[in-house]
């Protein structure tokens, strides 16, 4: 964690109501240098602030919250991004993820719990809401025979271990980072680096079947 | 009228709790009707049903209650001391002749020539029911769509007449006015009963001769078919074996050309009334999903906005109850749920678990995160499993004090599991008061019926789950 500095926060969406709203609920807690509510302009002024974390709108006029990833990312992969989004659509969540950005929330979350849910993105760990624990567990689900089968899934991917599948599914049933350590005995330390590595999963492997199964299935 | 009145025996019990309350107290609807024809209601005479049948029927009733106030208004058919029409039950509240001693009247009329019969039918038709001011028979002569729809039917009978007579059957066409006669009597009463009166006869005589699968409806439709058969064979029979082949034939050609005649010459007449019919019943059909769609925005829209005019100085609230009411227009407009169903139609788990979702929301104001790992069709083991998982959300919603809910399903290949947690105030399932640990039995009890189980972990201050499954009867999806 980033200690008691404040955060540089950079917001893109496209509704400025919400902009405001992400403003007032984080106040003093972070700094907010810059907002955008397209894609171009997101591209351009988060480049030239550079700010540690970027609240990306998973839908976006000009191409989507991805759009702004792969036009920062290549050049300034220090940035983080941390998606926001009401959508329900799990492609789009993955598509988002995959792109680049280090966690996903719902935009019903708290002004606490995001605020937490920044200062690990800054820190350079990863954020998963419950609703991203589920569609990653279903989207992996098959590889260990867990539960609904993906046609046409390789069964050597079998991308969750055990205990990352554990982590996950108590992140889906609505335990916070703490609370998945002391259910399972480990320490929080070990669920974020389990959550980091499921990330890189996520983001790395089996680009073909996640994209499949994207398309595949609607869910929630 | 012994044998109904049997059969009809709890109508009896009824009628003798009714008739008491009558005595005791003044009749409310001749109190009501009194005023509308004074004249009748002065003149003090009494008349029996059999006499009320010919015309100027609206005779003064009265009571022997006291000895001053004998007239109780115009004669009316009783509709609460009634076993068939409430002929008797009216002509008691008229005369003051205890119910029971009319009823064995009219069955004693009835053993003979059947004339008691005859004078019920007339009164029933005749005397308007009480409360109100027209009877069966005005009225049907009123409807004018209903007569012509009768009269309607007369080119038909010509016809069959046409065909016996042709057949050299006749003495069966001599059936044929009576049946039309008694057929359009019929349909005059059925559209010209009152509401009440008019379903009794739908729901009750109706089914005896339709095909919709009601109570009577096997049956009848087999008795039916059977009757057409033995028909069928007959006239089979008599068109072939009465006469040598070339003289059936010539027979055959000859009805055609009847049948084709009449069709001409009141096809036309019958296409209209056919229209007529159809669209009196397409306007009917308009009316009511209209009431219906007014009914679904009242129970939604319109409750939601005075809601949120209510709690207009709580902007958490109202968000909540416009969001949930947004997925409810949504899912109504775009998807065909009618708002405020909840698992009912939902096919799939996850509509199910959308569903509760949507009501605990709009009903108690938190915020309820839904996520689904999996997915697949409900079954009853299933449905089950979301009334527990409603019980258990709502009752997270209604004790924990915690601002949302988590809800969590995951579908294996052989087993449903579902999670409700929350992060209220908590409580130690040992001790818990005695209403929670009722609905947890509830949830419990529900679930073991499936071989299913629930498991609820909390302490106080740590908030609580309750981790519920049943096992899957089918295989995945």
């Amino acid at each position: 964690m980033s200690g008691q500095a404040r955060p540089r926060v950079f917001l893109v969406d496209d509704h400025a109501m919400f902009r405001a709203g992400v403003r007032a609920e984080l106040g003093d807690a972070v700094d907010v240098v810059g907002e955008a509510d397209e894609v171009g302009a997101a591209v351009e002024l988060i480049s030239e602030r550079l700010p540690g974390v970027v609240l990306l709108d998973v839908h976006l006029p000009g191409g989507g919250g991805q759009a702004v990833l792969h036009g920062v990312r290549p050049r300034h992969p220090e940035v983080h991004f941390l998606a926001l989004s009401v959508s329900d659509a799990p492609e789009d969540v993955i598509a988002v993820i995959r792109a680049g950005a280090r966690g996903y929330v719902t935009k019903t979350i708290s002004g606490d719990e995001l605020l937490q849910a920044i200062r690990r993105v800054e820190a350079g760990d990863a954020v998963f809401s419950p609703r991203l624990a589920g569609f990653v567990l279903d989207a992996f689900a098959d590889s260990a025979g867990e539960a609904t089968p993906i046609t046409g899934l390789d069964p050597e991917l079998d991308l969750l271990s055990p205990r990352e599948r554990e982590v996950l599914r108590l992140i889906a049933r609505g335990y916070t980072y703490k609370e998945v350590a002391r259910e399972l005995v480990i320490s929080v330390k070990t669920v974020e680096s389990h959550v980091s590595s499921v990330l890189r999963k996520l983001q790395l492997s089996t680009r073909h079947e996640l994209a499949r199964w994207a398309t595949d299935r609607r869910l929630v | 009228m012994a044998a109904p009145s049997k059969v009809r025996d709890h109508r009896g019990i009824d009628q003798i709790a009714g008739s008491t309350s009558n005595g005791t107290g003044a009749p409310a609807p001749e109190a009501v009707d009194s005023p509308s024809s004074p004249p009748d209601a002065g003149t003090g005479h009494r008349v029996l049903a059999s006499r009320a049948a010919s015309e100027g029927p609206r005779r003064a009733g009265s009571r022997r209650r006291g000895s001053s106030r004998r007239f109780r208004g115009p004669l009316r058919r009783s509709t609460d001391v009634r076993v068939l029409g409430g002929v008797c039950g009216g002509l008691s509240v008229a005369t003051g002749i205890d119910v029971t001693l009319l009823r064995i009247g009219f069955v004693l009329l009835s053993l003979g020539s059947g004339v008691g019969v005859l004078a019920y039918f007339l009164a029933w038709l005749f005397i308007p029911p009480a409360g109100e001011t027209t009877s069966i028979f005005s009225r049907s002569v009123a409807d004018r769509r209903g007569i012509r729809l009768v009269i309607a039917i007369v080119p038909a009978l010509v016809l069959t007449q046409i065909l016996f007579s042709a057949a050299g059957v006749g003495f069966l066409g001599s059936f044929g006015w009576p049946v039309l006669l008694s057929a359009g009597i019929a349909v005059l009463i059925r559209r010209n009963a009152g509401d009440e009166e008019g379903r009794w006869i739908t729901e009750e005589l109706l089914p005896l001769v339709r095909s919709d699968n009601g109570p009577h409806g096997r049956r009848a439709s087999a008795v039916r078919i059977a009757i057409g058969v033995i028909l069928g064979v007959a006239g089979v029979w008599v068109l072939v074996a009465g006469h040598p082949t070339e003289a059936a034939l010539r027979l055959l050609g000859g009805a055609a050309l009847a049948m084709a005649a009449v069709v001409v010459v009141f096809g036309p007449w019958w296409l209209t009334l056919v229209r007529d019919l159809m669209s009196e019943r397409q306007a009917r059909a308009v009316a009511e999903e209209r009431a219906q769609m007014a009914a679904h925005v009242h129970d939604s829209v319109l409750q939601t906005l005075a809601l949120i005019q209510r709690s207009a100085d709580d902007p958490r609230q109202v968000v909540h109850l416009a969001r949930s009411q947004e997925r409810e227009l949504r899912s109504w407009l775009f998807e065909g749920r009618p708002p405020g169903t909840v698992t009912g139609d939902a096919r799939t788990l996850t509509e199910g678990i959308g569903a509760i979702q949507r009501q605990v929301e709009a009903d108690h104001g938190i915020t309820v995160h839904a996520v689904v790992v999996g997915e697949c069709d409900l079954t009853k083991e299933l449905r089950a499993l979301l009334d527990a998982t409603r019980e258990a959300t709502v009752n997270a919603a209604k004790w924990s004090g915690a601002p949302q809910v988590s809800l969590y399903a995951e579908v294996d290949r052989d087993t449903v599991t579902l999670y409700v947690r929350d992060r209220g105030r908590g409580f130690d399932p040992d001790t818990v008061p005695g209403d929670r640990q009722g609905i947890a039995r509830s949830i419990r009890a529900r679930l073991a019926r499936f071989g299913g189980s629930a498991v609820i972990r909390s302490s106080p201050g740590s908030g609580a789950e309750v981790e519920m499954s049943v096992p899957r009867a089918q295989p995945v999806r």
